[in-house]
């Protein structure tokens, strides 16, 4: 017999009002009316719980640190009892070879009906030396893990589009996830952000487990319900963006006043997450509330776009790095002088030919 | 021989039709707007004080954008129409005969001519193959890049399960690789169009003098006229 994910909460000392407390927290989350509620609520009376292998590549551990901040301390029990967390070393108990002894049950004991959670990602230069864990390197790891499990969810920016470690040069060629040559062709979910936000994390989870499949992704793989609007759509700060009314400089009257960040490198605009909505820490704040611009976390490469204090990105190529703005007026300066120049021989021909007409 | 003192009755040509005049126009004034709404809508103007509601500048530039976007992609819609519904000239920027020899020839004769060296261009109805050349790289196929991002970019303010969205944003967002570089290109895009428009106005001002027809008085009245009888030499 399998245990319930109800049966799991009842023995961590979850009464039943808790639980079902967390269900319309949960159907909110996700976006789905009250009438959901008991849908979720019987799920989990009924479903065996569904095992998560939480593997660690090249990181820095925020997207662990994001979900055990999970706003509702309910929420927060309620997840980490639901999913069992067999493996994931920063939260466990385990150590040394004891721990990756427990990769390897996890694997076998639910071969095919696993999800494997990937914080981080795989180096792949120097047979992937750059990221070694219990002597092999982590790619193998992932590698195997992955042609076992069900789904693949890539937490982060890490796993998702390769963050900061893949960042220009990326010298120890740090690959997201989908990108890892030879990876077992199984559904991926990316949850980008840096870290992507808590509640966004535990929806994601929850709804796998409730209603047995993936959510709805986009064709970039990432859930819709939380990445199909940029921070820009829902900012509080878009009507001084309308009306034009821009932070200049961040000790001018308009940072006090709470302007728009846009001119400040604000990212909101090319950035797709829930932080507008959903907000940070249970929804007490977001970067942008604290007035500093976006820096659009989620973005593939975002670290490679230029300033984080300028909008406009610099395009590299030609041994150059400018913004467009910098190159097109360039171009046309060039196209410019030129048409005056030949302008001023085309004078000088029309006139020697008219001469020799005459 | 033709004599040059010679008139002839038939020396003008009614080649731009009135549609074509008319989109050339509407076209023009609204890629001017566009360039000039969308360089401030990426470096928007000074900041302004007072309350938000009493304001709506970034709003109305943007608005600006999308109607004059609209205007250029219906015009352009309906450019492509002509081309098939117009006289032969209206299918020159769209197609260059590439495989004939002649095209070819009287291009490096054109370029001989603006490198100052041929004495005098050759005689047109339509536009010289340096010309077709400029247009069809320069302008058409900027123009569909423009067409295709800004859609791009209008669909992620639309959203999920707009036509915008679906049939562009969707596909070409990851094409470029994010949202951002999206807006970069947009942006080259508008300086490769104005790099077009000064070498365009740059010429027209130029060949309407220096060359053997009239051209700018040409796509106002449609009526191509000539400074000297000696035969047409020139194909199209
Ligand atoms: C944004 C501005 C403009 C754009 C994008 C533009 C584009 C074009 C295009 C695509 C054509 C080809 C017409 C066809 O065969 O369909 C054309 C023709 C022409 N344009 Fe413009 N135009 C612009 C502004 C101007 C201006 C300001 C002038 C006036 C100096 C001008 C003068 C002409 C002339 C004289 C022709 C006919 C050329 C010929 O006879 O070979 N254009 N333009
Ligand atoms: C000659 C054609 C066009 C030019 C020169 C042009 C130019 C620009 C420029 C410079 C930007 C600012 C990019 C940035 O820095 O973020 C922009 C943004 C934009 N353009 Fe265009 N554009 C053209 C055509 C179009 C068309 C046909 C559409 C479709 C309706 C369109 C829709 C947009 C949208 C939605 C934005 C983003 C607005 C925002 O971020 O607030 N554009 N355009
Ligand atoms: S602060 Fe950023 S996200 Fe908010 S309205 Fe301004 S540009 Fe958009
Ligand atoms: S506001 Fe932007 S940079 Fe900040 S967490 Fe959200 S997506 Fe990331």
């Amino acid at each position: 017999m399998h245990e319930t994910f109800y049966d799991v909460m009842r023995r961590q000392g979850i009464t039943r009002r808790s639980f079902l407390k967390y269900c319309s927290l949960a159907a909110a989350a996700l976006g789905l009316g009250p009438s959901f509620v008991p849908k979720i609520a019987h799920a989990m009376e009924t479903k065996p719980r569904i095992p998560v292998l939480w593997l660690h590549g090249l990181e820095c551990t925020c997207c662990s640190e994001s979900f055990l901040r999970s706003a509702h301390p309910l929420a927060k029990d309620v997840i980490l009892s639901m999913i069992s967390l067999d493996y994931d070393d920063t939260i466990m108990a385990a150590a040394g070879h004891q721990a990756e002894a427990i990769i390897e049950e996890t694997i076998e004991k639910y071969d095919g009906n696993y999800i494997l959670a990937v914080e981080g990602n795989a180096p792949l230069n120097e047979d992937g030396m750059y990221c070694i864990i219990g002597g092999k390197p982590f790619v193998e790891q992932l590698r195997h893990a992955a042609s076992h499990a069900k789904a693949i969810v890539s937490w982060g920016s890490c796993a998702s589009w390769g963050c900061v470690q893949a960042a220009r040069p990326n010298p120890t060629r740090a690959t997201p996830t989908h990108m890892v040559p030879g990876i077992a062709d199984k559904p991926i979910i990316k949850v980008p952000g840096c870290p992507p936000i808590s509640e966004v994390m535990t929806a994601v989870i929850t709804y796998m487990l409730t209603f047995e499949k993936m959510p709805e992704l986009d064709r970039q793989g990432r859930p819709k319900m939380f990445y199909s609007q940029r921070i820009h759509d829902k900012c509080y700060r878009r009507p001084h963006f309308d009306a034009g009314q821009f932070v200049e400089s961040f000790d001018d009257e308009g940072a006090r006043k709470g302007y728009c960040l846009y001119k400040v490198g604000c990212k909101g605009p090319t950035t797709y997450n829930a932080c507008s909505t959903v907000r940070w820490n249970g929804g007490l704040s977001f970067p942008i509330q604290a007035g500093h611009p976006c820096i659009g976390c989620s973005e593939d490469g975002f670290w490679d776009k230029g300033s984080f204090y300028e909008r406009q990105t610099n395009v590299k190529g030609f041994g150059i790095e400018a913004s467009a703005d910098r190159i097109g007026a360039t171009s046309a300066a060039i196209v410019g002088g030129a048409a005056a120049v030949h302008a001023a021989a085309s004078v000088v021909k029309h006139m020697t030919s008219k001469g020799n007409q005459e | 021989m033709v004599q040059s003192n010679q008139r002839h009755s038939e020396e003008a040509v009614y080649i731009y039709e009135a549609p074509l005049r008319i989109w050339h126009w509407i076209n023009a004034l609204a890629i001017v707007v566009l360039c000039v709404t969308g360089y401030f809508m990426g470096e928007p103007l000074p900041s302004v004080s007072g309350e938000a509601y009493d304001y709506y500048i970034m709003g109305y530039i943007r608005w600006m954008h999308f109607v004059a976007g609209y205007v250029v992609i219906v015009g352009f819609l309906f450019r492509i129409y002509w081309a098939f519904m117009g006289n032969r000239h209206a299918m020159q920027i769209f197609l260059i005969p590439v495989w004939k020899g002649w095209w070819w020839k009287e291009l490096f004769h054109e370029l001989l001519w603006y490198a100052m060296i041929a004495k005098e261009p050759k005689k047109y109805a339509g536009h010289n193959p340096l010309a077709v050349l400029t247009m069809h790289l320069a302008f058409v196929w900027v123009l569909i890049f423009l067409i295709f991002t800004g859609l791009a970019l209008y669909g992620e303010g639309t959203g999920m399960g707009t036509w915008q969205y679906d049939y562009f944003s969707d596909w070409i967002i990851p094409l470029f690789g994010q949202s951002q570089d999206l807006h970069t290109w947009h942006r080259i895009g508008m300086w490769v169009m104005i790099c077009f428009v000064i070498t365009h106005m740059y010429v027209a001002v130029r060949e309407d003098i220096m060359s053997r027809q009239s051209i700018i008085s040409s796509i106002v009245s449609g009526w191509r006229m000539y400074k000297d009888s000696r035969p047409m030499d020139g194909h199209e």
